[in-house]
């Protein structure tokens, strides 16, 4: 077991806490980093598509998780930030600039849906989102002239100094460490005022208010950065696709991304890391473990959706914190070999307001 | 001056007439009492000065500002600082992240240092940090600072949420209830840190309670209240022995 000797209030505001995080998370990026050398291309391609998913979820996160307000259209927000991306890249923008602006112009239109979105909460808050996505959805089919409609619309290749990222190992690099940035701007915000401002609206409205919170203010703020940052997961997302067409972001991408939080374990950044192995590699997964089974079993349709709801459900009944929170009682029972108690954790089975939907 | 003054404030919901022209001050330094039986309109009183209703009449005045239509996130930067009688603290987080939440009117930063955590940002979070640890140190929290609130018991609860009201570094604390749910010698505790807050830091107190002793023991008035009105307002042991009063408690 760890014991944190604390000798300086330095030591809970700095993101890394302890040797063991310098040497575990140290191991973690060595690892990331060197996957081009060991790691074959369809799998490397996989994890690219997991980081770009961590990204979108990092923005859903702080907003379901962090702010305790449901979004159920996330994937408007995806669909903004590509469209954004591929239209301006087609005027012969250069790619960083052109993804800058996809992000900047996804907060712009959060900021713009948090008006309406500050009168509700919980299960009005998801539905009014979710009616925001089919909007957005059919502007991209209707559109034609900027969307391309149902015939969608090419994505040029990022092409910078003469160098194309498209390549699978250059753009691996450049969605894991548009990652990185991206988490350790979202940590700087939770271990700053701009953040426990939005943790103090998800626990008590109330409170918060007669603490000095504008509420509207922090909401408004946690919808921009939420939008924003799946808006950047779509720049980088239009590139996978390579193609993009409104059928790619649908009510089905919103349930997913939302899954992705919860699943990973709402109220924590390790949770949108899991929830994003989870939602990227389990279709994988479950396509290969398809191939060896004995073809009465393979062939029924629909099977992939079956077990991965199936999975999902598992998980909302038994660990409502996530895989996150299976991690960290798995942790603590080597931790404290032999002296783990189940116990320990029963009490700790308590809702975020965000799933209670108020 | 008074601190605080209303004058003839009234809300009603519906028909019900929750506080009916109730006039009263209080001047700076004292702690004032409000007691009453159950449905009073004393929480009522309380909701309407830190706005989170509107009254339907009247005028409240904070050293001579007038109060009436401030807004609801407004209130605790001019020096009103509460709690509440059935404990509204963050409960997922923990008592320190509690306590910094109450700094958050002292912030200076913007959003944009926040996200790129500047070296003014953590200058502030270390003066906060030193200010919480003051408050920590006075009313003995230093064992819970990073627990959980969800994981702690009521009384400390009760204790967490005035330590988060102090760290706003208040003029004027509204306690509701401060001793419900709180045993004999909590209780006793409570009183000796009111005079703490009220005589060393100087913090002037207004407090619903139940609890007879700890109003005589702690407050200088207290006002009492029936039905949304006004009975009367003086000492404790001249409210406690006014006939309205006995009236109000014990019927006729």
């Amino acid at each position: 077991m760890r014991f944190i000797r604390r000798t300086d209030y330095e030591q809970d505001i700095n993101l890394v806490q302890h040797k063991g995080h310098v040497l575990w998370y140290g191991l973690l990026l060595l690892l990331v980093f060197s996957a081009p050398l060991w790691l074959d291309r369809f799998l490397l391609g996989e994890f690219t598509y997991v980081f770009i998913y961590a990204i979108a979820g990092l923005g859903l996160m702080l907003l379901v998780g962090y702010t305790g307000l449901v979004s159920l259209g996330h994937a408007a927000f995806l669909a903004i930030g590509a469209y954004v991306h591929a239209f301006l890249l087609g005027h012969g923008w250069p790619f960083p600039l052109s993804m800058l602006f996809a992000t900047g112009f996804s907060a712009l239109v959060g900021a713009l849906i948090a008006i309406p979105a500050l009168r509700m909460t919980g299960i009005y808050l998801a539905v009014a989102t979710l009616a925001f996505a089919v909007i957005v959805e059919q502007v991209l089919v209707h559109w034609e002239a900027v969307t391309g409609g149902f015939r969608g619309m090419a994505v040029p290749k990022p092409v910078l100094f003469g160098i194309n990222f498209s390549d699978p190992t250059l753009f691996y690099f450049l969605s894991l460490l548009l990652l990185l940035v991206s988490l350790v701007l979202v940590m700087n915000i939770l271990r700053s005022p701009s953040g426990r401002a939005m943790t103090a609206v998800r626990d008590s409205e109330t409170s918060a208010e007669s603490m000095g919170i504008h509420l509207a203010g922090t909401k408004t703020l946690a919808f921009a950065l939420s939008a924003g940052f799946t808006g950047l997961a779509g720049a980088l997302f239009a590139h996978r696709l390579t193609y993009l067409a409104p059928d790619a972001f649908t009510i089905v991408t919103s349930i997913q991304l939302l899954l992705m939080v919860v699943v990973g374990g709402l109220g924590s950044l390790h949770g949108v890391v899991f929830g994003a192995l989870f939602v990227g590699l389990l279709p994988q997964i479950i396509a290969i473990a398809r191939d060896s089974a004995p073809p009465v079993v393979a062939q029924i349709p629909g099977l992939e959706p079956a077990v991965f709801g199936l999975i999902m459900i598992l998980f909302l009944i038994y660990e409502p914190l996530g895989i996150y929170g299976r991690w960290q009682k798995i942790r603590q029972f080597f931790e404290e070999f032999p002296l783990y108690r189940r116990a320990t954790h029963r009490r700790q089975k308590t809702f975020l307001r965000t799933e209670r939907l108020r | 001056m008074s601190l605080l003054e209303a004058e003839q404030l009234s809300i009603s919901f519906g028909g019900v007439k929750a506080v009916q022209s109730v006039s009263f001050s209080v001047e700076a330094g004292e702690v004032f009492s409000i007691v009453g039986p159950n449905g009073a309109g004393k929480t009522t009183i309380f909701n309407l000065i830190s706005r989170i209703y509107d009254s339907t009449a009247g005028r409240l005045s904070f050293s001579g500002q007038d109060i009436t239509r401030v807004e609801t996130h407004a209130v605790a930067g001019l020096g009103i600082a509460r709690t509440f009688q059935n404990t509204e603290l963050f409960e997922q987080e923990t008592v320190l992240n509690n306590l910094l939440i109450g700094c958050h009117i002292h912030r200076k930063t913007r959003f944009w240092q926040d996200i790129l955590f500047s070296p003014s940002v953590r200058r502030q979070e270390l003066a906060f940090r030193r200010a919480v640890e003051d408050v920590i140190d006075l009313l003995d929290l230093q064992t819970y600072r990073h627990q959980i609130i969800g994981n702690l018991p009521y009384g400390v609860r009760k204790m967490v949420e005035i330590a988060r009201a102090l760290c706003l570094k208040p003029k004027l604390l509204l306690l509701d209830e401060p001793s419900s749910g709180l045993n004999p010698e909590e209780t006793d505790d409570l009183a000796f840190w009111l005079e703490d807050i009220n005589e060393a830091l100087g913090i002037t107190v207004i407090m619903v309670e139940h609890d007879m002793n700890l109003v005589g023991q702690a407050s200088d008035r207290v006002m009492a209240m029936a039905d949304g009105q006004l009975l009367t307002i003086g000492s404790p042991a001249e409210v406690q022995n006014h006939p309205e009063v006995l009236r109000a408690y014990l019927g006729q």
